[in-house]
Parts: C-alpha cells; structure tokens; sequence
C-alpha cells in the first residue's frame, strides 16, 4: 500500500489532510524543541508529541496529588475560587 | 484566550470545585492518601471531559469510563491503516489519548491536538487554584 505514489483522487487528499494535521500538532509541542521554520517529520512530531502528552499527565498527577492535600485542611469557598479565576 | 477556552475553563473550574466538595465531605471515612490522590486526578479528568461535553470523541471515551456504561465493541471491524512510517509512534499515541485506539488516523490526530490544548488548559487551572490556595493561607 503505497500511498505517496498512488494517483487515486480519495487517498491523496487524506495524506494532505494528514501533512496538515501533523504540521498543527508541530506547533503544539513545546518552544523549546520546536523551531517553527523548520518542518520535522511525522515520525519526529508524534513521538515528541507522546512525549509531551506524557509529561502533561505527570504534571496532571503532580497537581492532583497537591491539591488532595490541600482538601485535608482547607475549606474552599466556591465564589472566591471561581471569581479570581475570571480575574485572571 | 479565545472565548471558547475561556468558557471551558470555567466548566471544568465549577466542576472541578464541585467534585472537590463531594470528596471533601467524605473526611468522614477515614480515605488514605493513594485514594485521595487517585480521587482528585479522577475528579480532573472527568470534569475536563464533561466541560469539553460529547463534542469529541476523547472527551466521550472518558466520560463512558466515568458513566462505567458498557462500552461497545466496535462491530465494524474497519481496518485503521496507515500504510505510513510512523507506524510505532501512532500505536503509542493511541495508548495515550483517551479512545484512540478505536479511531482512524486522521481522527486521532484531530482529537490528539484538542486533547492537548484541554490538558493545557486543565493544567493551568489546577495550578492557579493551588496558588489561590497558597497565597491565601499565608
């Protein structure tokens, strides 16, 4: 199945689509690897991308972890709460 | 921030908060820390989701685990392929975002990148009420 040679119309319209897709989750991916100019392989930005998706849930555990401290002691007032979030 | 992230981050602050409260209330019980802990991620992981809604198919398949509704196999057996030579890494994505292994490529690309800017987003909320949280006992 060789598609980047195929002529067929569908398939080479999904691997368009496809290089687009790629080329958004480039942008995504954190500044500091990611030097815009420079187009990287779909190779290259998924497995940037799993990694990056894998230190967001470090982060996410990180955070929970925190918080669920937090809840031993605090009482948290929900207007407060929400009302400095929007004044952010 | 456009007008829709915003919207979404105070969904899943209310939520969030909510889900705090209930949790909160079963000091009762004695909870160990584990379960605290896995509780509140489970708690931020579901209220990203149900912020986001049924719109895509990540938030769906997190919200079907929360629901513990039987998820149906997926009776077309369609053939994902992807003929290309980022076999590997697609295989681990699938295993990272919330019901990718179902999806067909170009869908999981499209998920995977909203499904990054909502950790992003969920990411920053939870820090700003931990911050909230912090500058306020001192």
């Amino acid at each position: 199945m060789s598609s980047r040679r195929s002529r067929s119309g569908s398939s080479r319209i999904t691997e368009d689509q496809i290089n687009d897709l790629v080329s958004r989750l480039q942008q995504l991916l954190p500044e500091m690897h990611n030097r815009r100019s420079d187009k990287k392989s779909a190779t290259k930005v998924l497995q940037e991308t799993c990694n990056y998706i894998r230190s967001l849930h470090r982060e996410v555990d990180e955070l929970s972890e925190r918080l669920s401290e937090l809840l031993e002691n605090a009482d948290t007032t929900q207007a407060d709460l929400i009302r400095s979030l929007l004044m952010h | 921030m456009n007008i829709q992230q915003s919207a979404i981050k105070i969904r899943f602050a209310v939520k969030f908060v909510q889900a705090m409260k209930r949790l909160n209330k079963r000091r009762g019980m004695t909870m160990s820390m584990s379960t605290r802990y896995r509780a509140t991620r489970a708690a931020a992981c579901a209220s990203m989701a149900s912020a986001v809604g049924p719109q895509r198919a990540w938030s769906r398949a997190v919200l079907r685990k929360t629901k513990r509704r039987r998820f149906q196999a997926i009776s077309k057996k369609r053939r994902l392929i992807n003929p290309r030579r980022e076999k590997l890494q697609e295989e681990d994505l699938r295993g990272l975002v919330p019901g990718g292994k179902g999806m067909e490529y170009c869908s999981l690309l499209s998920e995977t990148a909203h499904y990054i800017k909502c950790l992003q987003a969920q990411i920053q909320v939870m820090s700003d009420i931990l911050n909230h949280h912090s500058s306020s006992l001192n």
